[in-house]
């Protein structure tokens, strides 16, 4: 299979390169997934920088100071901080083998996770109800854009959460299964990490403002 | 045969690709951390105990970067070693980009928007 020249053998130098020994199913997919993360990490980057341009164009609407209300915004926070942290119950329960704990980590997860999409949506339709929708000002458009990704990002998450929960429940926690559930708990931490910026730079930043 | 040695040779590497197995300790250490460093920021700005708001929002930058490091470490198990420094590196080359996206666009528009004439003079120039 290999037809490499050993270089030290005949002292030429080798121009091309010998067949890769094969490597298992999955070799490569956490490097690839982390790959995917950084890409997604830099479309974020671009929202963020967009919301930094425009967010205190207010156009003589409503400022953070009015819409914001930190108690819901702290409370959403802890919603997916304590997501993050069952996320990672799963996991330890997962290494041992424990499929019905794991299941039981993974429901929670996703419990928390709708509960923040559940809050950031009240938090949107009363925004909404008040006047203060996208096509308002600018500040408003870079603010849903940018959350509005997040969010759908969460709510990819949870279907992919629940669908991981059905092939954890039909083929029980074969190697395949604990791979995705690895490149899941890595999207899922990666968006806490996103959710960092949001917070600080969003919804204190503004309301300081 | 062949099957198993492929399956072992799996087992072996799930081990040592630098996939720090993750404990139960560290997921506690890196959610307590969150928690203070979450809570910090947001107590500073709801009760206003800085004296200045340009100093609280540096201090609460601060604190993001701290958190966000903190979250890197103990939730996403990075480390310099995992897929033999692969990860680092896609990380350091997007932080790059990152920084300078972000740098580039706020300070190339600030300068725009500084010196973009206001409109109560455009109206005076016919």
């Amino acid at each position: 299979m290999t037809v490499a020249v050993n270089p030290s053998q005949t002292g030429e130098p080798v121009f091309y390169v010998a067949d890769e020994h094969p490597h298992p199913e999955g070799y490569s997919t956490s490097l690839g997934f982390w790959i995917y993360l950084m890409s997604d990490c830099l479309i974020f980057a671009m929202l963020f920088a967009a919301f930094g341009v425009l967010g205190a164009n207010y156009a003589a609407g409503p400022a953070p100071k009015d819409l914001f209300d930190l108690n819901l915004v702290a409370v959403n926070t802890s919603m997916l901080l304590l997501s993050s942290i069952t996320y990672g119950f799963a996991m330890l329960t997962m290494q041992q083998n424990k499929i019905a704990q794991t299941q039981m980590w993974l429901a929670i997860t996703g419990l928390f996770g709708v509960a923040f999409i559940s809050i950031e949506l009240t938090e949107f339709a009363h925004m909404i109800h008040e006047g203060a929708t996208p096509q308002r000002s600018a500040f408003l458009s870079s603010f849903f854009t940018l959350v509005g990704t997040h969010g759908l990002h969460v709510s990819c998450g949870l279907i992919w959460l629940v669908t991981l929960m059905v092939q954890v429940w039909r083929f029980g926690l074969i190697e395949a299964n604990r791979r995705r559930l690895m490149c899941l708990s890595m999207f899922w931490h990666f968006l806490d990490v996103v959710w960092i910026g949001v917070f600080t730079f969003v919804y204190l930043l503004g309301v300081l403002r | 045969m062949n099957i198993d040695t492929h399956a072992a040779h799996a087992h072996d590497h799930h081990h040592d690709d630098g996939h720090a197995h993750s404990t139960f300790s560290g997921y506690m250490l890196g959610f307590v951390l969150s928690v203070v460093l979450t809570a910090i920021p947001f107590w500073l700005v709801m009760s206003g105990t800085l004296p200045s708001k340009q100093i609280t929002a540096l201090v609460i930058m601060a604190f993001a970067v701290v958190q966000i490091v903190v979250h890197m470490i103990y939730f996403l198990h990075m480390s310099p070693k995992s897929e033999n420094g692969w990860s680092m590196m896609a990380l350091i080359f997007t932080i790059v980009m990152v920084v300078i996206a972000l740098s580039g666009s706020l300070w190339v528009m600030n300068h725009l928007n500084s010196n973009m004439m206001p409109i109560h003079e455009m109206t005076g120039m016919k």
